[in-house]
């Protein structure tokens, strides 16, 4: 559509009662001296007294002019907008054509309609069509009859499973979740080391399933996963079977509706399941990292499809893991950590803590290999029923992290060698055959409180070692 | 129907074909630089390297990355170029 044409436009929809109510006047106008242009959003044969209405069923016309409400009444000149009125006033109408006596009868004033463009999506829709919306990312034609879904798998972009096509008008509602502007730069993504910025984001996040109001925290969790203490790099491409896990924690996580209950760790929560997604797909897209490239997984995990969960903080009574991290409490988080899989703990019998702590240390022991204490981490996820048991002996997080130290203590002669410590071992056998190291080197073992109904615990293993760690973030918009 | 565009979620980088370093047509009188990544048992390997290079009057320089999981950094690159004609790198487990 070109430049506006000078004098008077009005655009009005049949199904608006205020713009059939003020159908008379838009007769009286056309009936004017000077040029008007009436353009309909809905039916081109509405207003039936006018001749010659502009069919704007594809809103093109709306959308350049801007309108927000119908009818609405523009006045151009000079090929630029010097007036604009909404809905019906007389006054303002009047004053704004010229003209005198307009719709004789009509009450003096009455709001309008919605326009068309303000309907759900179509911000977006239109945008993508019609827009300047300075997107980067390489355009990719659909070809008519073809299936975009099956086009994406052939381009290789997905993890094995559909996903939803990233079309501009996808896009553009996905960046709405985010203050960050398109081109911004997240951070220097591994293994390819290229440079992800928050579109690429929101073309993966789109094709994830993610949620607009989902953004701010796939951002964060890129930016933790990204932060080198992490050790992104080394999580991909090892053989080990790990993946990036993301853990939710504050406000944001009951705000956009993530699980930190029942099956938290399983499927069925869209939040849960698209922002662990999201991450892998940025880290396959963006980041180059695909198995049997430099993904060189013996196994791999299903976490690699998505691994993402909140911590369930609702009973108050231990500290979430993100306040012992150092972060206020209401404040949101993201910790992105490996994980290789889900070990349930499976204890109904125990009910006192000690008992409780020697059930999760013989579990806890055997993590990768008994004889393991380098590289090894984990997560023991603590169920609301086996908390109750700590609660009520007052057992604070840190003491039952203190008490299973004491118990996960690994005697030199049963220490396995390799991971890099084989030095360490010469030295431990010579000067301290008797003695025991702990399982877990200081900070590698973490507790959170999550799940549903049962008297069960898990363990979530994971690498950790002087490149690989736990990383958080503050969630912001 | 309007068409159905897709935006590409890749980094669009378009392969960069790089031409290998050309091979020295000698190894007489080079400097073998021999990088242990860190990994389990790459330090074995490199010393049964290192001994043959020496019998056979090469000078040979060691390196060692902290960690196998971290690319090498820049300054240890620059060293071993700055250092080496030739460079053996050890992967092992």
């Amino acid at each position: 559509m070109s430049q506006l044409s000078d004098g008077l436009i009005a655009v009005v929809k049949r199904e608006c009662p205020t713009c059939v109510l003020v159908e008379p006047v838009l007769a009286q106008l056309a009936g004017g001296a000077g040029p008007f242009t009436v353009y309909s959003q809905d039916d081109p044969a509405f207003p039936a007294r006018v001749k010659g209405v502009v069919d704007d069923r594809s809103l093109e016309a709306s959308y350049r002019i801007g309108v927000q409400f119908v009818p609405t009444l523009v006045r151009v000149e000079g090929g630029k907008e010097t007036g604009r009125a909404f809905g019906w006033n007389r006054a303002e109408w009047e004053a704004l054509s010229g003209a005198r006596g307009l719709g004789p009868g009509l009450p003096e004033n009455r709001v309008g309609c919605g326009s068309r463009t303000e309907e759900p999506g179509m911000q977006f829709r239109l945008a993508a069509r019609f827009g300047d919306h300075r997107l980067r990312s390489r355009q990719i034609e659909v070809e008519e009859e073809a299936d975009a879904i099956e086009l994406c798998y052939e381009r290789g972009w997905t993890d094995g499973l559909p996903v939803a096509p990233p079309t501009v008008e996808r896009v553009l509602a996905m960046l709405a979740g985010t203050r960050h502007a398109p081109d911004e730069v997240v951070g220097i993504m591994p293994p390819d080391r290229v440079e992800c910025t928050v579109e690429k984001v929101a073309v993966n996040a789109v094709m994830a399933g993610c949620k607009p109001e989902y953004m701010p925290v796939v951002l964060a969790a890129i930016e933790a996963a990204l932060v080198p203490e992490f050790g992104l790099h080394g999580v991909l491409c090892t053989t080990n079977a790990v993946a990036p896990v993301i853990m939710v924690n504050g406000p944001i996580a009951k705000r956009i509706g993530m699980n930190s209950k029942g099956n938290v760790f399983g499927q069925g929560n869209r939040a849960n399941a698209a922002i662990g997604r999201a991450l892998q797909l940025v880290v396959r897209n963006v980041g180059g990292g695909r198995p049997g490239e430099i993904d060189r997984a013996c196994f791999g995990t299903p976490g690699k499809y998505t691994f993402c969960f909140a911590e369930d903080e609702d009973d108050g009574v231990w500290e979430p893991y993100s306040v012992e991290k150092g972060f206020g409490k209401g404040v949101s988080t993201v910790t992105a950590f490996t994980g290789d899989g889900v070990a349930p703990v499976i204890d109904q019998s125990s009910r006192t803590p000690e008992e409780l702590a020697r059930s999760y240390a013989a579990c806890l022991r055997t993590l990768y290999h008994p004889g393991q204490v380098a590289d090894v981490a984990a997560f023991l996820a603590v169920s609301p029923e086996h908390a109750r048991v700590f609660y009520a002996a007052g057992w604070t997080k840190q003491r039952v992290k203190d008490e299973l130290a004491k118990l996960l203590r690994v005697p030199v002669r049963d220490l396995k060698p390799g991971f890099g410590l084989d030095k360490e071992l010469e030295r431990l056998r010579r000067e301290d055959p008797d003695g025991t190291v702990p399982k877990f080197r200081t900070g590698s073992l973490n507790i959170i409180r999550v799940g549903g109904t049962g008297l069960f615990s898990a363990i979530i293993s994971g690498l950790g070692s002087i490149t690989i760690n736990p990383v958080t973030k503050e969630i912001k918009a | 129907m309007t068409q159905t565009i897709l935006l590409d979620p890749t980094s669009e980088r378009s392969p960069v074909v790089r031409p290998r370093i050309a091979r020295p047509a000698s190894l007489a009188g080079k400097t073998f630089g021999l990088l242990d990544i860190a990994k389990n048992r790459g330090d074995v390997f490199l010393d049964r390297i290192e001994q043959r290079l020496k019998k056979s009057g090469h000078k040979v320089k060691r390196y060692r990355k902290a960690r196998f999981s971290i690319v090498a950094p820049e300054g240890l690159k620059q060293e071993i170029r700055a250092n080496c004609d030739v460079v053996v790198e050890a992967l092992a487990d």
